[in-house]
């Protein structure tokens, strides 16, 4: 796509370096809601039998054994889809893990509209906003596989809690080898003058491609991959409506509670105004179809969102 | 310690419990003082943990699902000398690490609780880790009749039967209340021992204030080689007080100057009987 290169799912690699991890510390774990296959871990469970705990179709109970788990010194990772598990077991996140303060790592696997034409029912567009309103657990987005391998070999190191969600489809990578993952410090992944997309997770390749529109009409996009969605990198946030004249957010979830309104409530704060849009889920019925299909409905492509650019510009 | 001094302890756990529900002006009452020989028991004879070995990856793990009565919870802890018993003094005060439900803040307490159906989820994941580090621990947990209805415990009923937790202790504290009357009236759970049996567990039925049986049942921890235990303590809410007991609008009623003067009169003559049952039985 454009002068991107393809890469793998990020879902995948995060099952491959789990298993790296795996290999050389027997305290990780895996805790799987009969969503092994989904997450990729078939092989890590014929590999690491005795690290891979199967609780079946039971998100809450998963969640609290986790807990316990994490209590005992293992460095418990909860894989499951992104909508039951933050939905479902949002108590026990909000008190077995954050509140207790056992650094469980919680991964949402098929995240935001990966499900695609699976409906609603699978969606998750409410998890970055759910958990922005719960103390003590960071919220990573990874764009491409650099960061996912970076978040989840960092994670497994964490003391506090922290929720990391990725869709399932190929992703372009992104970022040039020499690039450096630290939670909570947003990447620039290109350098620009005239507008600004902060993006996180999938919709960052989108922000790239209207970048490359937006430069072939002879305007400067910078272009902000914001990982870590929580704690926001407020700096990255201030730095890039300074050197911008309008500032777009851009994620896969829904435009309510997220990425978003984060930034919004940033620059407010800090007393900073700018022409400033919020692209993501709107709130309403989503559109059947693919996970494209439903970025495209909602303006989440290159296309769209240089659209977008060009419409918010002549306010700057 | 003596079943006779035994007790006399638990009166003294229920005055303090009182003591401290009242300086509070705040705290559950009734529940809390139907588990108080349950927890003694527990401390004073099964639990190998103490001050000392808190910190032990080795210890005994304890659990107290059923949150809200931590004030038999705090009265035993401060007794086994985990906290100063004037710490008590500062319950649900401003900026206290006492609060109205356990939190990991206090010594000798493992897990925030509170919020019901949550204990036993995390008590297997204690559980599974000790059995993984194939550790020698137990882990015990207080369960509340009345947060049965919570869909977790049963999916926690089945994880720790399906991974075979036979070092999974937990305790009903059955005292057949809560906050809106009888359980039976408000949703009813029975038969309870045939349900969990159902879900794989080894389940016996006892006498909740007997100090006796208690000790027996849980020492007798597990009931089947790879099973988990459950124990049904057949309890009275508000035991110990007779205008408390059966009664559950003192759920979380804190008592009037005069309710605590008569609560504590009839603790005293309550412990001057055992105290006198136990100089003619020498």
């Amino acid at each position: 796509m454009g002068n991107l290169k393809l890469g793998k799912s990020n879902l995948e690699v995060f099952s491959e370096t789990l298993m790296v991890l795996a290999e050389k510390d027997k305290d990780i774990i895996a805790v799987t809601s009969d969503s092994r296959g989904s997450g990729k871990l078939v092989p890590f469970g014929e590999r690491f039998p005795d690290q891979i705990v199967e609780i079946g179709i039971a998100e809450q109970n998963m969640v609290g054994v986790a807990a316990g788990l994490a209590s005992r010194g293992k460095k418990v990772f909860v894989v499951s889809p992104a909508s039951f598990l933050i939905s479902r077991a949002i108590e026990q996140i909000k008190n077995d893990v954050c509140y207790a303060d056992f650094p469980v790592k919680l991964v949402g696997i098929s995240a935001g509209v990966s499900y695609g034409a699976l409906g609603s029912t699978h969606h998750s567009l409410h998890d970055i906003a759910a958990l922005r309103a719960v103390h003590n657990i960071s919220i990573i987005v990874p764009a491409d596989n650099f960061e996912t391998r970076e978040s989840i070999r960092l994670s497994a190191g964490m003391e506090h809690p922290v929720y990391i969600r990725f869709g399932k489809k190929a992703i372009e990578h992104l970022h040039s080898p020499d690039a450096v993952f630290k939670a909570g410090k947003a990447i620039v992944v290109r350098e620009g003058g005239d507008v600004a997309f902060i993006a996180t997770g999938e919709t960052v390749v989108q922000a790239v491609l209207a970048a490359e529109r937006l430069e072939r009409a002879g305007i400067s996009t910078r272009v902000v991959s914001m990982h870590t969605v929580k704690p926001l990198d407020g700096d990255a946030v201030l730095e890039t409506a300074r050197k911008c004249r309008a500032l777009i957010t851009v994620e896969e979830h829904l435009v309510h509670g997220g990425l978003g309104e984060a930034c919004a409530g940033h620059l407010m704060q800090a007393g900073v105004s700018l022409p400033f849009k919020i692209v993501g889920m709107r709130d309403e019925y989503t559109v059947t179809g693919s996970q494209s299909d439903i970025f495209e409905a909602n303006g989440i492509t290159g296309t769209g969102l240089s659209e977008t650019a060009m419409q918010l510009l002549p306010r700057a | 310690m003596t079943d006779s001094e035994m007790m006399q302890k638990s009166i003294l756990y229920r005055k303090h419990v009182l003591t401290y529900i009242k300086h509070a002006n705040a705290g559950h009452t009734g529940g809390s003082l139907s588990c108080v020989d349950i927890l003694n028991v527990l401390y004073n004879r099964i639990l190998r943990v103490t001050p000392q070995t808190f910190t032990d990856p080795q210890r005994d793990y304890f659990i107290q699902s059923k949150g809200h009565s931590v004030e038999a919870l705090y009265v035993v802890l401060a007794d086994l000398g985990f906290f100063p018993e004037s710490d008590l003094m500062t319950l649900c005060r401003r900026g206290s690490h006492y609060v109205g439900h356990p939190t990991r803040k206090v010594r000798g307490i493992e897990h925030n609780t509170g919020a019901l159906g949550h204990g036993l989820s995390f008590s297997a994941g204690v559980a599974l880790a000790g059995k993984k580090d194939k550790a020698g621990y137990k882990v015990y947990t207080l369960l509340g009749d009345g947060e049965l209805t919570e869909g977790s415990n049963w999916e926690a009923l089945l994880t720790a039967s399906h991974s075979q937790l036979d070092n999974l202790v937990a305790i009903v504290d059955y005292n057949r209340l809560q906050i809106t009357g009888w359980t039976k009236d408000v949703c009813d759970t029975d038969p309870l021992e045939a349900k969990f049996a159902a879900f794989g567990w080894s389940v016996r039925r006892i006498d909740g204030h007997s100090i006796p049986a208690l000790t027996q049942t849980l020492r007798a921890a597990p009931f089947e080689k790879n099973k988990p235990s459950m124990v049904i303590a057949h309890t009275v809410k508000g035991k110990g007080v007779s205008f408390i007991e059966n009664n559950f609008k003192w759920h979380h009623h804190v008592p009037t100057e005069a309710e605590y003067v008569q609560a504590i009169g009839e603790l005293d003559q309550a412990l001057a009987d055992v105290v006198k049952k136990a100089k003619k039985s020498r």
